[in-house]
């Protein structure tokens, strides 16, 4: 074994590089993996109709190949559907937070029966495709008569995302220190008040990384958004891109999808910018604490 | 010591746990106390129900009604046949769906779909959180950009994977024949097989992350001292990496993959914008399938029964995991 | 004039999870109580009971005779001091001290004239608009202080209020309370489980095991008058020698020595002693008491030296106190003390068995 291990120690420093070699590797193949398919759809938004159809491709195209056109032929229009989506996604993610916390909350702090069946209700419930919901929503949707009504989008995306809405906040007011709350009880505050006054805003980051998740859910959803909503100007960006995607098989206007993909992206990708540490944490409270 | 202590010391009283069966003939007297108790507790409960009403009526409304409706609805015939009015067939349209054809091979799609796809991602989701758990020069940056596939909507990066793995112009048929993979382009999305295989591909990178993210935070709970005393017992890490972080991962992998299944299994947008199901309902899943059973061919009916028997096999796998995931020791629900 | 009372209070969390079995006590206006006990037997569920965050399984609390139990925590008029302090992050320190008024709907000139009033008190008046973050241990804790102060309560709780400061600091934070309580001149309980806060603060000692008052005596008492065998050992350091004793003809038996059993207790085949090593010294020529030994740990305190002694012809261990510079032969040690500060408990029952004839306390 001593002799062995003699000649590992003196490996030791060609060593290192071996693994730092494996890791970069590792590093670099996880970002092309992650970033190129997403740069590509940016890249060929600003190419010409003639480099986009250049073979073989144009990697790195220069500047006569290079144009703003498919951006403008999407036009003001588009902003139509941004508007949409981001409508319909801040109201829903607001209405769940609003519905969300003090759920979690009774699921975290209070006593009534049964709340371990609610609990693990709430968990299976996060695990339903949304497929299996339309069929019984279109039919409330033509009931009601609410098609082509942000409601009939409002109302299930506030309900896709209360699961992991309940979940994350509930681990977070978990890891509150209850010692607040009963000094809080102490002070004289009735539990509504205190739920407002004091938990609230003391786990505001709770709240804002959940509500960055609901968002991002809400405005990515696609099969209500697709059922519901037939009216074009009441479009979401992801009905809308599919839209211009399958207006004709054969001559699929790349350049404008290509740029509708970017511009309906745009906020979620500063999201993920701005907010990586955060988003990281809401998807490791809803899954792996939840 | 009762007599010779109380005697003694006169005003100083001496309780002792040996003067408690003395007490107990006041019980009488905390009966009141015990009907007010529940009041309190009473008022905790009613603010309890006030709170968690609103998201259990939105969550009855959204998720229970429909399930509940389908179960109903799958009794009943209601399609173009008869005039869109529901008539009640018992379990026809069960029987009808042991017999069709296209829902078992779309089935059989969705279950090649699903396991080829998780388990890749599985594979690569640890890879990438072996990477990210390590320490390197904007190691921040490489989260960030590991998320973006994960926040971009399915049904629009769909279309930027037709156009990837378009025949003509897609950038995967140049890059292999640049390779020398390939000599002419080859069809992607209208070959039954490699339509598959780019679907399994797109799914694969949209939802790495996820599993990434959840394997991260495993890893990063696994406490460091572990690895240093098995390097010690003279493990080389490819050892320490199975015999250590691979069964302590088990729990955080089960929950993944449970995810996963669920998601992969409902898969809807990235088939409808990428194959439409075609080439010839190659790629078709059992969500593609309900939706045009319902939306293209408006048989509610036969849709409900798609539905109730797409959503007991879910449940089916829910009860296994969790059963496994108790085994592990961790409970769901967060109650550690 | 308030009494706060304690009627056998019982707090069951699971069947066999009963941190308060059956207490009662009770506690007058400018009389301070501490509980004091061992990790986990219930001091704190019995505090949270008082004050009404916790509901008993049975029991009664009162106030002047009135039941609290169906009360509001809000409502009961009672001020408590947590260990962690809970003082809420995002308000400053006067909005944290004015709270419990605010939501009273005290006038605002009252509000103002009781924050400058208290914060002069306890000298945090340049502090009045940090966020508690922003302040030292010593600082919040006095916050939290005066948060109980400024409501003006008719019982004030505490849950180990001191022991997240260092030892010097502790030192004369404990002082200040002392004097800070006298001139309230209300009921306070207290938790604790450092017996010099116990000794040194209250009236009144509780000594708590496995939810069931072990003995209530003024701190003095429980000293030298230990109610069983479990005081005894829990409170005095070093620990009190307790030895098992066989007894013979009227007399405990240890290794060579017989020392005369106490009235009582002369029927009984085992019994055990009790002598606190402070209580021990070298023996001399008046000492009615002696035993000889060898000395076999030698612990220096400074002020002190802690011998493990093994008395001749038996294998159990007494541990004296004595000053450092009392001297002894090699290993050889004679240790003597008086009959009066021994003392005896049931092998059985650990209940202590008193001497009749020993001479009561006069303090
Ligand atoms: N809400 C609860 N549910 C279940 N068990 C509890 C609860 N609160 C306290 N207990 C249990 O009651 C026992 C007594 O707890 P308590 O906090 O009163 O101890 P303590 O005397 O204050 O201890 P310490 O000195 O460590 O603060 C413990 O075993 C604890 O686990
Ligand atoms: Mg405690």
């Amino acid at each position: 074994m001593a002799v062995a291990q003699q000649p590992q120690e003196q490996q030791t420093q060609s060593k290192i590089p071996t693994k730092r070699i494996i890791l970069w590797l590792g590093v670099i193949s996880l970002l092309v993996f992650c970033l190129a398919p997403a740069l590509w759809q940016l890249l060929t938004s600003f190419k010409t109709n003639d480099a986009i159809a250049t073979i073989p491709t144009i990697y790195f195209p220069n500047l006569s190949e290079l144009t703003f056109n498919h951006y403008i032929t999407l036009g003001w229009n588009f902003l139509r559907y941004v508007f949409n989506s981001a409508l319909v996604s801040v109201i829903s993610t607001v209405i769940c937070l609003g519905v969300g916390a003090p759920a979690a909350y009774t699921l975290a702090r209070l006593n009534i029966p049964g709340k371990q069946i609610i609990l693990s209700c709430v968990l299976v419930v996060s695990l339903f495709p949304y497929v299996l919901l339309f069929l019984g929503l279109l039919e409330l949707v033509k009931y009601f008569g609410l098609g082509n009504n942000y409601i009939s989008l409002i109302i299930p995306y506030t309900a896709i995302n209360l699961p992991l809405t309940i979940l994350v906040l509930r681990s977070f007011f978990l890891q509150l220190p209850k010692d607040l709350e009963d000094s809080a009880k102490i002070d004289g505050y009735r539990t509504v008040p205190m739920l407002l006054q004091i938990v609230l805003p003391l786990t505001l980051p709770a709240l804002v990384t959940t509500g960055m998740l609901a968002f991002i859910f809400a405005w990515n959803e696609f099969i209500f958004a697709l059922t519901f909503i037939t009216k074009d100007e009441m479009l979401t960006i992801p009905v809308k891109v599919a839209q211009i995607g399958g207006a004709s098989v054969y001559e699929i206007p790349y350049g404008p999808i290509a740029a509708a993909t970017v511009l309906g992206t745009i906020p979620l990708i500063l999201l993920v910018l701005f907010f990586q540490r955060r988003i990281v944490q809401g998807i490791t409270a809803g899954a792996v604490k939840g | 010591m009762e007599d010779g202590g109380d005697g003694e010391d006169g005003g100083e009283q001496t309780t002792t746990n040996k003067q408690q069966p003395a007490n107990k003939n006041q019980q009488p007297t905390n009966q009141q106390p015990k009907m007010q108790k529940d009041a309190i507790r009473q008022r905790e409960q009613r603010t309890g129900w006030i709170l968690i009403t609103p998201a259990l009526l939105v969550l009855a409304l959204v998720f229970a009604y429909p399930i509940v409706r389908a179960f109903v609805l799958s009794l009943f015939t209601q399609n173009l046949g008869t005039e869109l009015e529901p008539v009640f067939s018992g379990f026809t349209n069960y029987v009808r769906l042991f017999g069709d054809g296209r829902f078992w091979q779309t089935f059989g799609q969705t279950a090649i779909f699903t396991i080829s796809s998780i388990l890749l991602e599985l594979v690569i989701g640890m890879v990438f959180a072996l990477v990210l758990n390590e320490t390197f020069r904007g190691r921040g940056l490489a989260r960030t950009a590991s998320l973006i596939p994960w926040a971009l909507p399915t049904a629009v990066m769909g279309l930027a994977w037709a156009w990837i793995f378009n025949d003509q112009y897609g950038v995967v048929n140049d890059l292999l024949s640049r390779v020398g993979f390939i000599e002419d382009p080859i069809t992607w999305l209208g070959d039954p097989v490699r339509a598959m295989i780019a679907l399994i591909f797109a799914d694969v990178w949209k939802t790495t992350p996820f599993i990434a993210i959840l394997l991260l935070a495993g890893l990063q709970s696994i406490p460091q001292d572990l690895y240093e005393a098995h390097k010690i017992d003279g493990a080389n890490p490819v050892q320490s990496f199975w015999s250590i972080t691979l069964p302590l991962l088990t729990p955080q992998m089960l929950i993944a993959l449970l995810f996963r299944f669920a998601q992969a299994f409902g898969i809807f947008d990235l088939i409808q914008v990428m194959t439409g199901g075609g080439p010839a309902g190659r790629t078709e899943m059992i969500s593609n399938y309900i939706y045009a059973t319902v939306r293209r061919y408006l048989d509610f009916g036969y849709g409900a029964a798609l539905v109730v028997v797409t959503f007991l096999i879910l449940i089916a796998a829910v009860a296994i995991t969790a059963f496994l995931l108790s085994k592990t020791r961790i409970n769901v629900t967060g109650e550690r | 004039m308030t009494t706060l009372q304690l009627e056998n209070l019982r707090k069951q969390f699971a069947p066999d999870v009963i941190p308060v079995k059956d207490i009662s006590l009770s506690v007058e206006d400018g009389e301070f109580l501490t509980l004091l006990g061992p990790s986990g037997c219930g001091k704190s569920t019995l505090l949270r009971l008082i004050a009404g965050l916790e509901q008993p399984t049975a029991g009664a609390v009162k106030i002047g005779g009135n039941v609290l139990n169906d009360i509001a925590p809000g409502d009961r008029n009672m001020a408590m001091v947590f260990q962690s302090y809970a003082l809420y992050p995002h308000m400053n320190v006067s909005e944290n001290i004015s709270t419990s008024l605010r939501l009273k709907n005290v006038p605002q000139e009252e509000i103002k004239r009781r924050i400058a009033n208290v914060s002069e008190k306890l000298g945090l008046g340049h502090l009045l608009n940090r966020k508690p973050s922003a302040l030292s241990g010593g600082q919040r804790q006095r916050v939290a202080l005066a948060r109980a102060l400024v409501r003006d309560p008719e019982v004030f709780l505490l849950d180990e209020p001191l022991s997240n400061l260092d030892a010097l600091l502790r030192e004369q934070v404990r002082q200040e309370l002392k004097e800070l309580f006298k001139s309230q001149n209300k009921p306070v309980v207290y938790v604790t489980h450092d017996q010099t806060e116990a000794m040194t603060l209250s009236s009144k000692v509780a000594v708590l095991l496995d939810g069931i008052i072990q003995q209530l005596d003024p701190p003095r008492r429980i000293y030298t008058h230990p109610a069983n065998k479990f005081v005894a050992g829990f409170v005095g350091s070093p620990q009190m020698n307790l030895l098992t004793l066989n007894c013979n003809q009227n007399k405990a038996i240890l290794g060579d020595y017989g020392f005369p059993l106490p009235q009582k207790g002369q029927s009984a085949k085992m019994i055990d002693m009790g002598l606190r090593p402070e209580d021990i010294h070298i023996a001399t020529p008046e000492d009615e008491l002696t035993v000889e030994g060898h000395v076999f740990l030698e612990e220096n305190f400074g002020r002190e030296v802690l011998l493990s002694v093994k008395v001749k012809g038996s294998d159990q261990t007494l541990r004296a106190l004595i000053p450092p510079d009392d001297e002894w032969d090699n290993e050889n040690i004679k240790l003597g003390w008086s009959h009066r500060q021994m003392h005896w408990f049931d092998a059985q029952s650990g209940e202590r068995i008193e001497a009749a004839d020993s001479p009561v306390l006069a303090s």
